[in-house]
């Protein structure tokens, strides 16, 4: 899932300094996940925006919604009533329910209260760690279900670069070595013959952001 | 001469905090003036957002009375509330309220005595430092 953290507090104050009315709009999905933007931490971001605009003298009336998934049209579909009562939004989901919500009311300034950081998984209560980069040509099948793209530094496809250190990465000493991790579960799995075949470098301008925003059409779907 | 008398809002896990809240009540203990008591069946319940939430709603000052470390009916509870405390205390220093108007305080059933007297003395501590800026009366 996407994975995103709340922005700085006084960062979001500096936002909202020029409003009195808001709409702070969490998401039901990712960031509830990850604690960054779902109704509680939208609750309790609120109620910290409040105390903070009280004790300066400037209050500040925030509305609350938490629509089941801010980046579906019927859902942010939902906000349009409220919209018409508040100046401006603060939308904690991630940057992808900002701009839908962008889209569908153009006429109201919006703000993110998080940053909107990676993709990926739970790996202990409150930790979760990167997985997946959306590079569009996943290899997962050739490296064991470990992604050397998201989880290499230096984004190697053949095997380790010469700083792989006791099963850890020579860029950041408490990450674990993606190519490490490979080896072992290929070895584990009695598969290390799949290490032998090379993986032909990816082409970042036809399948990645690197050739810009990416589209994907399903003809059958559309109405 | 300031007429302030801070709000304190109590919440008093049913296993040690109640007990110790009627054992004060029978023994006749002196309670501050402005006390709003909130029962919980365990410290446990008590999420960040009703912390902030009493702040926000009229409180100067919370207290949550909660079972011993490791004596928690329900295992795990007072841990919990301990992490809980510690986000609300990060939340409360970026709105720029004092850590002093929220506390733990862990008691016993037969506690009466120092449940009173923790009430008093914090009742004290806030009146010294003044009414809660960020709430919203
Ligand atoms: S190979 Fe690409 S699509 Fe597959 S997990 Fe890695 S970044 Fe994601
Ligand atoms: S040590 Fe391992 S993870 Fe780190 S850059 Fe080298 S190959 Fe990649």
């Amino acid at each position: 899932m996407i994975k995103a953290e709340q922005k700085p507090f006084e960062e979001i104050l500096e936002y909202l300094a020029p409003y009195n009315k808001i709409l702070l709009s969490g998401c039901g999905a990712c960031v509830t996940v990850c604690h960054a933007g779902g109704e509680k931490e939208g609750a309790l971001l609120a109620s910290a925006l409040r105390m903070a605009r009280q004790k300066i003298g400037k209050p500040l009336e925030i509305l609350e919604s938490t629509p089941a998934r801010q980046c579906e049209p019927e859902f942010a579909q939902e906000l349009s009533d409220t919209i018409g009562r508040v100046q401006a939004i603060l939308s904690v989901s991630c940057g992808v329910g900002v701009q839908t919500l962008a889209r569908h009311f153009p006429a109201t300034q919006i703000f993110p209260g998080v940053n909107t950081t990676f993709l990926g998984e739970t790996v202990a209560h409150g930790v979760w760690e990167e997985r997946c980069q959306a590079c569009g040509d996943c290899i997962l099948e050739k490296t064991a279900g470990i992604c050397p793209i998201a989880r290499c530094a230096k984004q190697l496809l053949n095997g380790p670069c010469g700083g792989s250190s006791n099963g850890k990465c020579e860029i950041k000493r408490e990450t674990d070595c993606a190519w490490q991790l490979i080896y072992d579960r290929s070895k584990s799995l009695g598969q290390l013959h799949r290490l032998t075949e090379i993986i032909p470098a990816k082409q970042w301008g036809v399948q990645s952001r690197d050739s810009g925003p990416r589209r994907i059409v399903r003809e059958d779907l559309k109405v | 001469m300031s007429t302030f008398e801070p709000k304190i809002v109590a919440f008093c896990c049913e296993q040690s905090g109640l007990p110790a809240l009627e054992m004060a009540k029978t023994l006749k203990l002196k309670m501050p003036d402005n006390l709003e008591l909130v029962p919980v069946p365990c410290s446990g319940r008590i999420e960040t957002l009703y912390l902030l939430k009493a702040l926000e709603s009229g409180a100067d000052g919370v207290v949550v009375f909660a079972c011993y470390e490791e004596n928690c009916q329900y295992l795990q509870g007072n841990v919990r509330l301990k992490s809980r405390v510690g986000y609300a205390k990060q939340i409360m220093t970026k709105i720029g309220l004092e850590g002093e108007r929220l506390e733990i305080f862990h008691v016993a059933t037969n506690s009466g005595v120092k449940f009173s007297e923790f009430l008093m003395q914090k009742a004290d501590q806030l009146r010294l430092l003044g009414p809660n800026l960020g709430k919203i009366a």
